[in-house]
C-alpha cells in the first residue's frame, strides 16, 4: 500500500500489512521530559467546554439524569443524523444521536431493558420498535433467557452469580480504531475482502460458516462507518493526513461503536502515542503549534465526555455513575525498552487541568518502574488534585500481552485488534462459603437453591471440613456459571454481533472467557476466622445457619500476614482451577478477575452473615481490597496482601481502591509526589496489578454529599472506574467514605 | 512476661508501613512499647507500660521490613519510634547493625532523655537521623509537663550535634503551655547552638489520643486545654523564622567556603 497521506513516515511491515503497532514504533518520539511545553486551553476550547458544562447542568436536573432520548431511531452506525454541540467552535465533530446528550435506543440487546429505561425516566418507546422487536426480531436478551436453565435461573436470582450480561450489552471490546486514521476505512474494507476470501474453503462447517457470515458483518459495517462520517462531510475512505483528521478519524472509529453497542464498556484503546506521530509530524511541518494540539486533544476528550448510554435505575446500582469505561492506556514501556511515553500522553492526561477533573474518559496510566519521571510525576501531581487516574503494572502485563495492549473497562488486558474477551461480571464466593456451610439453602429466605447437599451441623465450624464443602459447592459454581456465559455470549454472537468493532480486529482472535469473583477479602477472612479462632454457628428454628459468633482473634487480609493472604491466593488458583475445567464457547479461554466495579454494595445487600464476623447487608470490599477496616499496619500492608494475589491466575485484572488524605501522604506537595511515585514503584516491583488512587480528605467527601451542588465536578475513583461522586447514590456514598481511607491523627 | 532475651527480641506496640512524617522518604515505622516519660499530651497513652508484651524476634522484624525494600528503598527508610525506642536500646544495636547490611536509611524518634552511655553511642553511630523531640526548652515546666527536666535531652542534642548526627526537631505546640514567646525565643537560641538540625517542625498538640487514657481508665489532665490551631503553628514560625534564615545563610556560606 502507498498513500499520499503517509507522506514522511518511516516505512515498515505497517505498509504491507495491517499492523499498527509497527507504524507506531517505526514512527513515534519518545519524551522523557516534563509537563513544563504543555499549553493552556484556548478561548475556543473554554467558549466550547461552558456550553457543555451548561448542558450537564440541565441534564443533572432532568428526570434521573436523563437529558433526552431519542425513543424512535433504531441506533446503528449511520441511522442518526449528524449532530453537534456548537459546530463553530467544535474541531472533532461527531455525536451519537444528533443532539448532545440525547441517549439513543439499542433494542438488539433486549427491548425489555429499552422500554423499562424509556418509562424510568417518563418517556415511550416508539411503539412500532416496540412491536418490530417484540413480534418480528429476536434480541440478546430474549436469546439468552430462551436458553436459560432452572439450575442458572436459580443461581442468578439468589445472586449467587450476578450482573451477568444478559439484559445488557457485554461490551469489554476494543476496536483498534487507530486502524481508520492509518489506512482509511477502503483498505480495511479491502483487507477484510481478502480475509472472506481465505475463508472460502473446501468444506464449510459451522465454524467457517459462521466467520464468513461475520467478516460479511464486519464489511458491512465498514461501509456504513463511511455513510456516518459523510453525514458530517468527511470523506474517511483514504488515510487521515493530518493530526486533526487521525484524531477525527479514530474517533469515527470508536463512535461508530457507541451508536452500535451499548455495551457496559466501551473503552477507548491505547490511542494517545499513536496520535502523537501525526502532532509531531504536523509541529514539524508547522502547520500546527502546541496550543493547537492541546486543543484538538480537548476536543476530542470532550466528546468522549459526552458518551451516554440509556440504562435503568438498576443498572446503576449496579455500576452507579453512569459510567461507560471509555479507558484510555497510556504510556508505558516498549520491549526494545524505549519509553511509549510521548508528548501526547502528557496532553491527553492533562486535559484534567485544561477541562477540569472528569470520569470520563477513564484515564489508566501503564506504570513502568522505568517510565520518565517528568512523567512519573506529572502524572502522580494530577491525581493528588484530581483523584482521576488509575494506575496498572506495565512491567507485569507486557510479559503476557507485549506491548501494544490496552485496558477495557477497568482492569482487562487485552491485545489491541487482537484479542477480545467475553465478559462474564462475576461470582459470589462469599455466598457460595454461606451455601456449603447450609448445603445449598439460601441463608436469607431457606430456599434451596442449589441441589442439596449435606449441611454442616456442627455447633463449631471445623476448617477441613468447611474447605471440602466449599470446594464441592465452588465447583458447581463453576459449572453453573460457565453455562450460563455460554449461552450469553452465543446469543449475544447471534443478535446483537458487534460487527464495527470486531472489523477493527485481525481475523483470527484470541478470545477469554473473563469470569470473576467478588466477595474475596470476605471469603477469606471467614476462612481465617475459622482456621485461627473459633466460630459458633447460630441456627435459626429451621436448623439454618443465620448467624456466626467469632470467639478470639485471627489475621486478617490486608496487613501483610501469609498466614491469611495465603488462603486469598489458594482460592483465587482453585476457583479458576474449577472454571478450567468446563468446555467454553468457542473455545475462548478462561480467565479470573477480582473486580467488583461498585457492585460490592449490591453483592453485601444479597449477602447474609459471614463467619469474619460481617454482618447481612454489609457492602464487601470493593475488587481485591480488604475489608473496611480491617487493616491495621498502614497502606503498603494493604498493598503488599493485594500485591500476592497472583495474576497469572486472575489474567482479567485485580483491582485494589487505595485512598489516602494528602496530609498522610506527605507534608507538602512536593513530598506527597515523592511518596506517591515511591510507593508506586514499590507495589508495582511487588507485582501489584491494578491501583486506583484517591488523593481526599473524609470531610470533604462529607460535605459534597450534603452539598452536590458545591462539587459539580469532584470525581473519586472507585473500582476500576472514576466516578462524579454526586452522581453515586447515597448507599454507595457512604461506602465510599466508610471505606479505610488511610489517615493518620 | 518481661524476662525476654532483650538483645534479640522486642516488646512492639505496632507496626506502620507507610510512615510519611518520620523521616525522609517513605518509612517504615516501629512502634516500640513502653516509655518512661509521663507526657500529659500523650495520644499513644496505651504505649507507655512496659508490661503489655507483644515480643517480636529480631528475625521476625527484618523479615518484615524487607518486605518493604521495593518501597522504603533507597529514598525512605525504616523508622523507630515509640514508646521510647531506645528503652530497648540493646535490641536495636542489633537491629541497626543487621539492617545497615542493606543499606538501608535508619533513623531513632525519640525525646532523649537518656544519659549517653556506650551503647547509646554505639547505637547513635549506627543512626542516620535523630527525631528529637524537644518536651520543654524550659526545665521545670518540662519536668511538669512530662515528668523529668529538660537537662538530659538538651546534653543528648549537643551530643549529636557534636557528633555530625543530623537532627529533625520536633515540638508539640500545646496552646498556653509550649507556646510562650519567651520560651520559643530561649528555643530559638538553643537551636542556633547546635550544628546538625536540618528541619524544625512544630506539631499541632490535638486531643484525640484522649480516648485512649479513658480506656485505660486514667484521668486526662490535659481536659479542657484547646488543640492548636494553623494560626499558632505559624505563630510559633514566626517567633523562630529568624533562626531558620540565619541557618539558610549559614549554608550558604558553608557552601562559599567549600567552593573556594
Amino acid at each position: 500500500m502507498e498513500f499520499k497521506e503517509w507522506e514522511n513516515f518511516n516505512s515498515g511491515d505497517w505498509k504491507t500489512e495491517i499492523n499498527v503497532r509497527d507504524f507506531i514504533q517505526k514512527n513515534y518520539t519518545p519524551y522523557e521530559g516534563d509537563s513544563s511545553f504543555l499549553a493552556s486551553a484556548t478561548e475556543k476550547t473554554k467558549q466550547l467546554w461552558n456550553i457543555v458544562l451548561d448542558l450537564y447542568n440541565k441534564e443533572k436536573n432532568s428526570k434521573g439524569g436523563v437529558l433526552d432520548i431519542d425513543t424512535k431511531t433504531i441506533s446503528t452506525i449511520s441511522a442518526h443524523d449528524a449532530g453537534y454541540i456548537c459546530k463553530d467552535l467544535e474541531e472533532i465533530v461527531g455525536l451519537q444521536t444528533d443532539a448532545p446528550l440525547k441517549r439513543a435506543i439499542m433494542p438488539f440487546g433486549g427491548i425489555k431493558i429499552v422500554k423499562k429505561s424509556c418509562e424510568a425516566y417518563d418517556r415511550e418507546v416508539d411503539p412500532e420498535v416496540d412491536y418490530i422487536f417484540n413480534n418480528i426480531r429476536k434480541s440478546h436478551n430474549d436469546g439468552v433467557f430462551s436458553v436459560y436453565s432452572p439450575d442458572i435461573r436459580a443461581a442468578r436470582s439468589s445472586h449467587l452469580i450476578t450482573g451477568l450480561p444478559d439484559g445488557y450489552g457485554r461490551g469489554r471490546i476494543i476496536g483498534d480504531y487507530r486502524r481508520v486514521a492509518l489506512y482509511g476505512v477502503d483498505a480495511l474494507i479491502e483487507d477484510k475482502k481478502n480475509e472472506f476470501e481465505l475463508l472460502n474453503v473446501d468444506y464449510f462447517d459451522e465454524e467457517i460458516i459462521k466467520h464468513r457470515e461475520e467478516v460479511s458483518e464486519q464489511i458491512k459495517a465498514l461501509e456504513s462507518l463511511k455513510v456516518m462520517a459523510q453525514k458530517y462531510g468527511y470523506d474517511i475512505s483514504r488515510p487521515a493526513s493530518n493530526a486533526k483528521e487521525a484524531i477525527q478519524w479514530l474517533y469515527f472509529g470508536y463512535l461508530a461503536a457507541i451508536k452500535d453497542q451499548n455495551g457496559a464498556a466501551m473503552s477507548l484503546g491505547r490511542t494517545s502515542t499513536f496520535l502523537d506521530i501525526y502532532i509531531e509530524r504536523d509541529l514539524k511541518n508547522g502547520t500546527i503549534t502546541e496550543e493547537i494540539a492541546q486543543e484538538l486533544v480537548d476536543h476530542f476528550v470532550m466528546k468522549l465526555r459526552l458518551v451516554r448510554f440509556l440504562r435503568t435505575p438498576e443498572y446503576n446500582e449496579l455500576f452507579s455513575g453512569d459510567p461507560v469505561w471509555v479507558t484510555e492506556s497510556i504510556g508505558g514501556m516498549g520491549i526494545d525498552g524505549r519509553t511509549l511515553v510521548t508528548k501526547n500522553s502528557f496532553r491527553i492526561l492533562h486535559t484534567l487541568n485544561t477541562l477540569g477533573p472528569a470520569p470520563e474518559p477513564n484515564l489508566t496510566v501503564l506504570w513502568s518502574v522505568n517510565l520518565p519521571t517528568g512523567f512519573k510525576r506529572f502524572a502522580t501531581e494530577l491525581s493528588i488534585k484530581t483523584s482521576s487516574i488509575q494506575y496498572e503494572n506495565d512491567d507485569l502485563m507486557r510479559k503476557f500481552h507485549g506491548d501494544d495492549y490496552a485496558i477495557a473497562c477497568c482492569v482487562s488486558a487485552m491485545r489491541v485488534g487482537k484479542q477480545m474477551q467475553f465478559f462474564g461480571a462475576r461470582a459470589n464466593l462469599a455466598k457460595t462459603l454461606l451455601y456449603a456451610i447450609n448445603g445449598g439453602k439460601d441463608e436469607i429466605t431457606g430456599k434451596q437453591v442449589t441441589p442439596k447437599f449435606e449441611a454442616i451441623t456442627s455447633e463449631y465450624l471445623d476448617y477441613d471440613e468447611v474447605i471440602d464443602k466449599f470446594y464441592n459447592m465452588m465447583d458447581y459454581v463453576a459449572k453453573i456459571y460457565i453455562k450460563a456465559l455460554n449461552d450469553i455470549h452465543y446469543m449475544h454472537d447471534k443478535y446483537s454481533y458487534e460487527a464495527i468493532e470486531m472489523a477493527l480486529h485481525d481475523k483470527d482472535i484470541l478470545r477469554t472467557m473473563a469470569c470473576g469473583i467478588a466477595g474475596l477479602s470476605v471469603v477469606t477472612d471467614s476462612l481465617s476466622a475459622i482456621k485461627y479462632a473459633k466460630v459458633k454457628v447460630i441456627r435459626n428454628e429451621d436448623g439454618l445457619a443465620v448467624d456466626y459468633a467469632v470467639e478470639g482473634d485471627f489475621p486478617k487480609f490486608g496487613n501483610n500476614d501469609d498466614r491469611v493472604d495465603s488462603i486469598a491466593v489458594q482460592i483465587t488458583k482453585d476457583f479458576l482451577g474449577k472454571l478450567q475445567k468446563y468446555q467454553t464457547y468457542r473455545n475462548s479461554r478462561t480467565t479470573l478477575s477480582i473486580l467488583t466495579i461498585t457492585s460490592n454494595v449490591v453483592y453485601g445487600k444479597a449477602t447474609g452473615n459471614t463467619p469474619d464476623g460481617r454482618k447481612a447487608g454489609e457492602p464487601f470490599g470493593p475488587g481485591a481490597n480488604p475489608m473496611h477496616g480491617r487493616d491495621t499496619n498502614g497502606a503498603l500492608a494493604v498493598m503488599n496482601s493485594i500485591a500476592k494475589l497472583p495474576y497469572q491466575y486472575a489474567e482479567d485484572g485485580i483491582s485494589y481502591t487505595f485512598s489516602i488524605t494528602p496530609a498522610t501522604l506527605g507534608s507538602d506537595r512536593e513530598i506527597q509526589v515523592d511518596n506517591l511515585v515511591n510507593m508506586l514503584d514499590g507495589f508495582f516491583s511487588q507485582e501489584g496489578h491494578h491501583i486506583n488512587v484517591n488523593v481526599f480528605d473524609r470531610q470533604l467527601l462529607q460535605d459534597a454529599m450534603d452539598h452536590p451542588e458545591k462539587y459539580p465536578q469532584l470525581t473519586i475513583r472507585v473500582s476500576g472506574y472514576a466516578v462524579n461522586f454526586t452522581k453515586l447514590t447515597r448507599e454507595q456514598q457512604l461506602d465510599v467514605i466508610n471505606r479505610t481511607i488511610h489517615e493518620k491523627i | 512476661m518481661n524476662n525476654f532475651d532483650k538483645e534479640n527480641f522486642a516488646n512492639v506496640h505496632s507496626f506502620e508501613s507507610f510512615g510519611t512524617v518520620d523521616g525522609p522518604g517513605i518509612r517504615f515505622v516501629i512502634f516500640f512499647q513502653g516509655c518512661h516519660l509521663q507526657c500529659k499530651y500523650c495520644h499513644n497513652r496505651d504505649t507507655w507500660s512496659t508490661e503489655n508484651n507483644q515480643i517480636y524476634s529480631i528475625d521476625e522484624i527484618i523479615d518484615r521490613i524487607l518486605t518493604y525494600k521495593n518501597y522504603i528503598y533507597p529514598s525512605g527508610g525504616v523508622t523507630v519510634s515509640g514508646g521510647e525506642p531506645l528503652l530497648q536500646v540493646k535490641f536495636l544495636i542489633n537491629l541497626f547493625k543487621r539492617l545497615k547490611e542493606y543499606n538501608l536509611h535508619l533513623a531513632i524518634d525519640t525525646s532523649g532523655m537518656f544519659n549517653i552511655t556506650d551503647d547509646i553511642k554505639e547505637l547513635l553511630s549506627l543512626t542516620d537521623l535523630v527525631l528529637l523531640d524537644i518536651k520543654h526548652i524550659d526545665s521545670e515546666k518540662c519536668k511538669q509537663l512530662v515528668g523529668f527536666s529538660n537537662e538530659k535531652e538538651l546534653e543528648f542534642a549537643r551530643y549529636l550535634s557534636d557528633n555530625s548526627i543530623p537532627i529533625w526537631i520536633r515540638q508539640v505546640i500545646i496552646p498556653g503551655i509550649t507556646d510562650d514567646e519567651n520560651d520559643l525565643l530561649k528555643l530559638k537560641d538553643f537551636l542556633l547552638s547546635l550544628k546538625t538540625v536540618e528541619k524544625v517542625d512544630f506539631l499541632s498538640y490535638h486531643d484525640m489520643g484522649k480516648f485512649k487514657w479513658e480506656n485505660l481508665g486514667f484521668k486526662y489532665e490535659l481536659d479542657g486545654v484547646r488543640s492548636a490551631t494553623n494560626e499558632d503553628i505559624e505563630r510559633a514560625k514566626k517567633i523562630t523564622r529568624i533562626f531558620l534564615k540565619i541557618r539558610v545563610f549559614f549554608l550558604f556560606l558553608k557552601l562559599n567556603l567549600c567552593v573556594r
